[in-house]
């Protein structure tokens, strides 16, 4: 493709090739600190493309396209290229990565230690991810965490956190001298912007960590916590999964393997002050 | 007469987990999330086949049934036939 840059993010190389500058010039500014694809041979490849060649020019528009594609991609903008290439990636792992039992969750590290957040989209997984990271938390990904079926620890995959409405003005405030990507509005999940993870997160994004506690936050109720049993845990990560039925019993192992023992709760949160303290009196009780 | 028995303990994965368990279905790759009798009925099922009042005594014999219900058990069977989790032989 005329434009084309490599990244590894976490233990996964990408290669991202482009009908337009604009896009690849955007990841390699905020991709800046990252290293590339080990021994420079990357996992997945991801295309962003105009559907037919006047789309390069007349109003642009960017289809997503790679090893792995899902057939009704709508195309985005060219002014959201860079969207385009962050869901093109998470494409790639969603149907594509088989070394590691993917968990659609975010996580931070402490100690070694792993904190797991996972719920649906708008439970507030990259905002309370963010803000810990801003508190001294190391962010292992605001998106994905990868699970090792053999060895049961967790690698991050610390992409750009992805910010939506609400959360931005939340996080510009608290993560002082953070590098943000532009403003993308009117998007499929209306206003989103990108904040590049902090210098520790991605300098130590090869270390992985021991899990040592699940939460699974809901935003908008009342405070309030409650004990998941290992079953619903089992099960709510099952769901969590985009590739738990194709690992088999490699998915299986690697899952009750992590639920025996591990601490899990539920909380509900009024407002991102009260998730920080719950989580903070949480993690002292429990990891 | 319909006897019943368990998949080949080699084809089963099961992990008690907490009030519920988990079984590995290696044969279909499908994880089932039973409860009660469904564990036990799969271990005294585990030896020789057995018929529907076999499998209801040996049942009674090593668990409390607080209601011995011969229907139910041959519908939870039935499921566990279709699921490949016991054969009918």
């Amino acid at each position: 493709m005329r434009h084309s840059t490599q990244l590894r993010i976490g233990p996964v190389g990408f290669r991202v090739g482009s009908d337009w500058r604009a896009p690849v010039a955007l990841l390699d500014d905020l991709y800046r600190d990252y290293p590339p694809p080990q021994d420079d041979i990357p996992d997945f490849n991801v295309r962003l493309f105009a559907a037919r060649f006047w789309r390069r020019w007349l109003r642009p528009s960017v289809q997503i396209g790679g090893d792995f594609v899902i057939p009704d991609a709508a195309p985005l903008p060219l002014a959201q290229g860079l969207l385009a290439a962050e869901m093109a990636m998470n494409l790639q792992m969603a149907l594509g990565q088989r070394r590691y039992l993917l968990l659609h969750a975010s996580a931070v590290e402490r100690d070694g230690k792993a904190l797991l957040m996972t719920g649906e989209s708008g439970a507030g997984k990259s905002t309370l991810a963010a803000l810990l990271m801003t508190r001294g938390w190391r962010l292992l990904g605001d998106e994905f965490v990868l699970l090792d079926p053999a060895a049961g620890m967790v690698h991050g995959f610390p992409r750009l956190i992805s910010l939506k409405n609400e959360a931005i003005g939340v996080i510009e405030r608290e993560a002082k001298g953070g590098r943000w990507g532009p403003l993308l509005e009117g998007t499929p999940k209306g206003a989103i912007r990108h904040l590049v993870p902090d210098v520790r997160s991605i300098a130590a994004m090869e270390q992985p960590a021991t899990p040592a506690l699940v939460l699974f936050p809901s935003f908008g109720f009342e405070g309030a916590e409650r004990e998941v049993f290992p079953s619903e845990c089992f099960v709510r990560l099952t769901q969590a999964s985009t590739n738990y039925v194709t690992l088999g019993e490699a998915g299986f192992d690697a899952l009750t393997g992590l639920v025996r023992g591990l601490p899990a709760r539920a909380i509900d949160y009024p407002d991102t002050k009260t998730a920080i303290a719950t989580v903070e009196r949480l993690w002292g009780e429990l990891a | 007469m319909t006897r019943y028995r368990a998949a080949p303990a080699a084809t089963l994965r099961i992990v008690l987990l907490d009030v519920l368990t988990l079984v590995y279905h290696r044969a279909s790759g499908i994880t089932h999330v039973v409860d009660s009798p469904v564990p036990e009925m799969i271990e005294v099922l585990g030896g020789v086949p057995l018929t529907l009042d076999e499998t209801l005594a040996a049942l009674a014999a090593v668990h409390d049934l607080i209601d011995p219900d011969r229907n139910a058990l041959a519908a939870r069977l039935d499921e566990l036939v279709a699921a490949g989790l016991v054969e009918a032989v």
